[in-house]
């Protein structure tokens, strides 16, 4: 699959986003006043920045209110739905956090199930397509939620719980690609099944239906850097949850070294979230004899 | 609305056969043609006569090549556009209920007045039957030329798909699949007809009808006896000196 910057951006930025949302609404981290309009800003910034960036990927943006229709049946829609409210009661609970300096245990608790949700539904998003064997499995939400919850520990200060996750994180990811690694030939999806012709014999593509190229082809059968893989998912795997492990455990946590630390999980997310698309296979790749 | 019909009045859809089909991308071209000029917004070319022309189609003819082993290989081309599906996901991931499967006949189309361009539904499509328009910024697919098939203005003989009103080889075959005793759905009983990825779950209602099998002969290769290589000792003269060299 394409990866397109919007998209990865949205991915990456809006699920620290809601990540913090869910820790601030836990009642983490102990502030007030201006100290906790900077958390809730920084919050809003990347939920709200993510969003906005995913519009970009629209052919239509300014239709997009029509998305929020659906949500009967669309995850999509519901992703929408659901960010919409999270940011409604995490407004509402960060507004009177930091003029009243009250913290409404029960609205936090409420905004941080529907962030988690809202995380939960952009990951089913992916993890619904069938065509993209590597995406369709249980493990794709469990790969959102973890980068969110690691990342809203980290932005909320919390070091113990960011580092306890990021430790986790580490094998978490890497059965991820190895499991992923297996999806497409265990889909049972072939040039054979795809045209049918499987059973008359060997099956090869002789000519594809248009000597250059095709929408299908730029966005669901992507090859660009599939060879550099290895190092990059190594890179993502240190950078996105290795080092800042490895950093919180053993350095003191101070203003400096929490930016470093997020600098450095952003880019390793950034990595990640880059794989998670490019490695992502379509099934219609093999009626142009490519996977 | 998004969610998808129980069950349907009729399941209208293309029974294609693939032993009588040319590859002449006849079908592919007059889909272009009709499909850029009525339903909907136009089927746009970027670049179309430059270096990398690159266009919307809702039906594109690939070729595949089967080989058996110590058998000749078999040609067959391969026309691809929407299946029409009953249990299609390009209509449930569907945030804005743009994408809709008809209940009268099963048909699957876009209200691109509603579609906002995602191409989740594109995604979500095993066949690649699905292409957004690079222009109009909203997603293209096969309407089963929905503005023919009930169109009266139009002499009833063109009231079929233009894909199969045009295919020169009697290839394509348009009607009700899910009324067993009509002709295509006679045609798939009798030839067999396939449904593409079955173990995508999406219950295509399209069928395509195998090649039958070639009949089982030798290879035989008319000109191998012209080109046999032709060894002979040459006697006389030649020969004599022929032999006399080689002994030297």
């Amino acid at each position: 699959m394409h990866p397109a910057p919007s998209v990865i951006i949205f991915t990456t930025l809006s699920g620290l986003g809601f990540g913090l949302m869910m820790f601030l609404g836990l009642g983490f981290l102990d502030v007030s006043g201006w100290v906790a309009f900077v958390f809730v800003a920084i919050a809003y910034a990347l939920a709200g920045g993510g969003l906005l960036s995913s519009l970009f990927h629209l052919g239509h943006p300014e239709r997009f209110m029509k998305a929020l229709r659906q949500w009967r049946s669309s995850w999509l829609s519901r992703e929408g739905v659901l960010s919409f409210l999270t940011m409604g009661l995490f407004g509402i609970y960060a507004l009177l956090w930091i003029f009243m300096d009250t913290r409404v245990a029960w609205l936090g608790y409420l905004a941080a199930a529907s962030a988690v949700a809202t995380v939960f539904a952009t990951s089913m998003i992916y993890a619904q397509m069938k065509s993209v064997p590597r995406w369709h499995s249980f493990l794709t939400p469990v790969m959102f939620l973890m980068y969110a919850l690691a990342g809203g520990a980290l932005l909320s200060t919390q070091t113990y719980i960011a580092g306890l996750l990021f430790l986790l994180l580490v094998p978490v990811q890497a059965m991820i690609w190895v499991v992923g690694d297996r999806a497409f030939g265990a889909s049972g999806s072939t040039m054979g099944t795809a045209t049918g012709l499987g059973k008359l014999g060997k099956l090869r593509l002789l000519e594809k239906p248009h000597s250059g190229n095709n929408y299908l082809l730029q966005e669901m059968v992507y090859k660009i850097g599939r060879k550099h893989a290895t190092k990059l998912r190594l890179f993502a795997l240190a950078f996105g949850s290795l080092l800042p492990a490895a950093l919180l455990v053993v350095f003191p946590a101070s203003h400096v070294m929490m930016l470093l630390v997020i600098l450095i999980h952003l880019t390793g997310l950034f990595a990640q979230r880059w794989l998670f698309f490019a490695e992502a296979e379509h099934v219609v790749g093999l009626y142009y004899g490519q996977r | 609305m998004t969610t998808l019909p129980q069950s349907t009045d009729k399941k209208l859809g293309l029974v294609i056969d693939l032993d009588t089909c040319v590859g002449c991308h006849a079908c592919e071209i007059s889909c272009k043609e009709w499909n850029t000029s009525n339903y909907g917004a136009p089927l746009s070319d970027v670049d179309a006569y430059g270096a990398n022309p690159v266009g919307t189609f809702l039906n594109r003819v690939h070729s595949f090549e089967v080989k058996q082993e110590n058998k000749p290989a078999q040609v067959t081309h391969f026309p691809k556009s929407c299946l029409h599906c009953e249990d299609a996901p390009c209509v449930t991931v569907c945030p804005t209920g743009a994408s809709y499967k008809r209940t009268e006949d099963g048909i699957v189309l876009v209200n691109e007045s509603d579609c906002i361009g995602c191409g989740l539904c594109a995604w979500s499509c095993p066949y690649g039957a699905r292409e957004m328009d690079a222009l109009a910024g909203v997603m293209k697919k096969c309407t089963l030329c929905v503005d023919r098939i009930y169109n009266e203005n139009i002499p009833e003989r063109d009231r079929v798909p233009s894909c199969v009103r045009t295919c020169p080889a009697g290839a394509r075959h348009f009607g009700d699949l899910g009324d067993p005793d009509s002709d295509v759905s006679r045609l798939v009983a009798e030839r067999g007809g396939m449904e593409l990825m079955p173990e995508q779950g999406t219950k295509p209602v399209n069928r395509y009808l195998p090649p039958r099998p070639k009949a089982d002969v030798e290879e035989i290769d008319v000109l191998a006896p012209f080109l046999q290589r032709q060894d002979e000792e040459a006697g006389g003269f030649l020969g004599w000196l022929d032999r006399t060299l080689e002994k030297l």
